[in-house]
């Protein structure tokens, strides 16, 4: 068989942050009660005009500039024409001829090494309504609230060769629009959503092949899915001697299967002009400069900044700077108690580890960083021993409780009493004549049952060093 | 009735006469006129009416209502929305469209004490010259009822010179206001472009639509220009200027300006008596001190075609939003999504408005964009820069309204290519977002009005308000016999 290439360029559409909608104030959080966040202007009334939200237009540059784009200092909307319920104008306001950013690059790193995508434009839009089908009156109804949400489209260029490609840009852009702000990036509620084109190619080809592009991809594992689906079904139809049509397909995760939604025949002429209700967006010097100097310090440089001036490892800080949250709670938490290296431990161990139980996304962590703060200070001044702060911590995780009034109240403290914890531990040597036995023949991991029995004993708040302190003292007599 | 817009103002304000009796006596003479002209699409209901008039007369009586439009009824040409008042733009696909929300506009005029009393009569959405595209049936030119009032604000124009309404607003894209006010022997404005919001217009040509007034004369204009004008943060391509006194330029002065008549606008298709109506007022402004010349302005002929794509394309695309869907008219018979759209349009739709969304939908699809859209683009901003050039010479441009005085009824339509040519005067003036009025110049043989057009540079509006009021001052009003016989 002969060896092909896989050939694939995103468009990413990314919903912003902002407020409020693109055109109009109204409300763009999510989940509200149908068409309550709507005004004459997101819901297509005559004579209601769209004032741009500036917003918007900040963040598109933000993004740009963190994306190496150009930015286009005369912009303007252009007016895309097409009929859909879902579409209050029949139009969409878009930006097709002076995108606001263009030539960028982003650089991605695989396990196959570190290379360059290239983005060949970055164009704001409003968001369209949504469809819901009513079966029981056999219709359908539109909801409006999300008509008019600030959208961001990131072209890029063919440059990725796999799903593991893919998947790394999207990573990138998140993490670098996390950073800035300007979305929360969440696939599976749809703030971040990627159509991918891809074609195949006999390795050395020069020329692209026909491309389909994919739709309704949902998770990094949907879209890992749907690439090696569409790179296997393209491959097959040119061995069978078929050939691929240019088309969009639309992804059914729950099978695995793609199905064609339209093809290149019925693409639409959308007959794009300049949108004559907005006047050209001019960004000037200043204010491009103003977005430059805001803009925050991203993945790569924080990384770099935590590995060498706070001394966490290379791994941890990686992951931990992989999402804006977990590096905005490391930096709060260790500005707290100027102890780096244990914020980052229980960031990466006991807090992963949750996140992993609970099925949840850094972004979904509610404790505080002055709580986790207060946990570190009360272990490291000796307070409470380490295996009790792993169960303060799990409170910590899910109800945000004040660690100092928490063990106070459960009466946590360790328990620095020698000369009580002696006479427990006597107690415990004189009832456990085997183990001492077994110590004595060399068996040294004997002492760690006994250590056990102590703590036990202790309900786990005896100091862990007086007790092996204690016990070597009795058992080495 | 006769009285003008401020004139009755002065009176309602000094007691003489009261909210509700001027609100009565729009509604009588509605009453009777109607019938012969059919301005109106709707008039407000009598009680709505006065329960606006009473709490409009207790603001004047309490001092809060000072205005001089305070307490005069007005009418609304019928693509101005008004809340909870049918607005159709003349069209059957908004025969039951009730706005929520009230025009920018109208707006401000309300917080001037105006009193609504209805929504007139329009070329269905404002594409046409005659208000015979309506449909809710033609208006009727008061002065003799088997002509065409102009378009498409024919039924403002009509309400004003029928003394149906003591002042009326209109829009204009491409002559929609002067066209008809010279039809119909009435003063009427069309600002610059962005000096009126348009939140609330429903569009047409987006880029070209301005509302503006329509009134017996240049003194109304002046003052209810003054009062609907200003920056509209919700309008996008509204204008911050930075004056919006216009009845200022009241003053019957114009030694030393300078007026230039454009020789291309004289050539054929110009009716004799039109022409010698031009003239005239330029006599009129010569005696008075103004230095009047002919110049050479370019580009005459390429007005209307880049007109007609531009217009069409943004028309195209905002007439898109009526689809049965949301709101307005919906086809009775049961189909699909896109039968629906199909059969709703062609049913909701006149065929003008079809014409120009056909056109238009041409004008911008694949392979003809630059071809047709962009050439008349950049054929608008040639035209930009002759106007600029002849600015540089004169303060206003002084120009026939439009080639003939009213048609009959009937005779336009048959002949749409026609019917275009007719805005060759008043079509560059949107193109070039320039502000221009017209006024009554005496009659034709046949006893129609005669308009002369005023044009000045952007935002200098006041110059050629100062010329209209001059010469105004040089002849009196002439009452449309039909109103006077009412008396």
């Amino acid at each position: 068989m002969k060896q092909y290439e896989t050939v694939i360029g995103l468009e990413v559409h990314v919903e912003l942050a902002t407020k409020t909608k693109i055109f109009c104030a109204c409300s763009t959080a999510f989940g509200g009660e149908v068409n309550t966040h709507t005004c004459p202007v997101c819901t297509g009334m005559p004579g209601s005009l769209p004032v741009l939200n500036k917003q918007v237009v900040e963040y598109a540059m933000a993004v740009g500039l963190a994306t190496n784009c150009k930015i286009t200092q005369n912009c303007r909307f252009d007016r895309k024409n097409y009929f859909y319920p879902d579409n209050p104008q029949n139009y969409q306001i878009s930006q097709l001829y002076l995108p606001i950013c263009r030539d960028g690059k982003v650089e991605i790193e695989t396990e196959s090494g570190k290379k360059y995508v290239r983005i060949h434009e970055i164009h704001m839009e409003e968001d369209a309504g949504k469809l819901i089908h009513d079966d029981w009156d056999d219709c359908s109804l539109v909801d409006y609230n999300r008509s008019g949400v600030p959208l961001i489209e990131i072209v890029s260029e063919p440059d990725m060769r796999s799903a593991d490609e893919v998947i790394a840009y999207l990573e990138k852009l998140r993490t670098t629009i996390q950073y800035l702000g300007a979305s929360d990036c969440k696939l599976n509620e749809g703030s971040m959503r990627a159509d991918v084109n891809l074609s195949v190619r006999e390795v050395g080809a020069e020329e692209f092949g026909t491309r389909t592009e994919m739709k309704n991809l949902n998770s990094f594992k949907a879209i890992a899915r749907a690439i090696e689906n569409e790179r296997e079904r393209q491959i097959d139809l040119i061995e069978s001697g078929e050939s691929v049509v240019q088309e969009t397909r639309r992804w059914d995760d729950t099978k695995e299967y793609s199905y064609a939604m339209r093809s290149k025949e019925d693409a639409q002429d959308y007959r794009y002009f300049p949108e004559p209700d907005l006047v050209p967006v001019i960004i000037s010097d200043e204010w491009l400069q103003e977005v430059k100097e805001r803009q925050p310090e991203f993945k790569e440089e924080k990384k770099a900044r935590y590995i060498s001036e706070l001394g966490i490892p290379e791994y941890d800080a990686n992951i931990i700077t992989g999402s804006k949250r977990l590096a905005d709670l490391f930096e709060a938490t260790t500005k707290l108690c100027n102890q780096p290296k244990k914020v980052s431990n229980w960031l990466m161990v006991e807090n992963m580890r949750l996140l992993k139980e609970n099925e949840m996304e850094p972004e979904d962590i509610t404790f505080s960083p002055a709580n986790l703060a207060k946990l570190i200070e009360l272990v490291e001044g000796g307070t409470i021993n380490s295996s009790v702060a792993k169960d303060v911590f799990e409170q910590i995780f899910k109800e945000d409780i004040d660690p100092e009034k928490y063990v106070e109240e459960k009466g946590l403290k360790m328990d620095n009493d020698e000369e009580g914890l002696r006479v427990t531990i006597e107690g415990i040597v004189a009832a456990n004549t085997q183990s001492v036995e077994d110590y004595k023949n060399g068996k040294q991991k004997a002492i760690g049952f006994l250590v056990g029995q102590t703590m036990r004993a202790t309900q786990g708040k005896a100091n862990p060093g007086i007790i092996n302190k204690i016990l070597k003292e009795i058992l080495d007599k | 009735m006769s009285l003008t817009a401020v004139e009755l103002g002065k009176k309602i304000k000094a007691g003489e006469i009261s909210v509700k009796e001027a609100a009565k006596a729009a509604l009588d003479s509605i009453s009777k006129a109607e019938q012969d002209n059919n301005c109106y699409v709707t008039v407000v209901e009598e009680a709505a009416i006065m329960q606006r008039a009473e709490q409009v007369q207790k603001q004047i009586d309490d001092g809060i209502l000072t205005g001089p439009l305070a307490g005069v009824p007005v009418a609304i040409k019928d693509n101005m929305c008004t809340e909870g008042l049918l607005t159709t733009c003349s069209s059957k696909i908004l025969e039951n469209f009730v706005p929520t929300y009230t025009a920018e506009a109208v707006v401000k005029l309300e917080k001037a004490g105006a009193v609504v009393i209805g929504k007139t009569n329009m070329d269905e959405f404002a594409m046409g010259s005659t208000t015979e595209t309506s449909a809710y049936g033609e208006t009727k030119n008061p002065w003799n009822t088997a002509h065409v009032p102009g378009g498409s604000s024919g039924g403002s124009c009509a309400a004003v010179a029928a003394e149906e309404c003591h002042y009326a607003l209109g829009s204009d894209t491409g002559g929609s206001i002067r066209q008809p006010s010279s039809f119909c022997g009435v003063v009427g404005i069309k600002p610059t472009y962005g000096t009126v919001s348009r939140y609330g217009l429903i569009a047409y040509g987006s880029s070209l639509d301005q509302i503006g007034p329509v009134a017996k004369d240049v003194t109304d204009c002046a003052t209810i220009l003054e009062t609907i004008s200003g920056f509209d943060e919700k309008d996008s391509t509204s204008v911050k200027r930075e004056e919006y006194d216009f009845t200022s330029a009241l003053v019957d002065e114009v030694k030393g300006m300078k007026i230039g008549i454009p020789k291309s606008y004289f050539g054929e298709g110009l009716d004799s008596e039109v022409k010698s109506a031009v003239l005239a007022a330029a006599k009129a402004l010569e005696e008075k001190g103004a230095i009047v010349e002919e110049f050479e302005l370019n580009l005459v002929d390429y007005a209307i075609p880049a007109y007609y794509v531009i217009a069409s394309a943004e028309a195209s695309s905002n007439l898109a939003r009526f689809d049965g869907v949301k709101y307005g008219y919906r086809t009775n018979s049961q189909v699909g999504l896109h039968e629906m759209y199909k059969r709703t349009r062609s049913e909701g739709f006149g065929p003008e408005v079809k014409r120009r969304i056909m056109l238009g939908s041409f004008v911008l699809s694949s392979g003809y964009y630059d071809a047709y859209y962009l050439k008349a683009l950049r054929t608008k901003a040639l035209i930009k820069k002759e106007f600029d050039k002849a600015f540089e010479n004169y303060d206003v441009i002084l120009s026939p309204a439009a080639p003939t005085t009213a048609p009959k009824l009937g005779e336009s339509l048959s002949d749409p290519l026609k019917m275009y040519l007719g805005d060759i005067y008043t079509i560059s003036v949107n193109l070039a977002g320039l502000p221009g009025m017209t006024l009554p110049w005496g009659k034709d043989s046949n006893g129609l009005p005669i308009g002369v057009q005023l044009i000045s540079n952007c935002f200098e509006e006041k110059k050629m308000i100062r010329t209209g009021f001059a010469l105004e001052q040089t002849r009196e009003y002439e009452r449309c016999p039909q109103a006077a016989a009412r008396d």
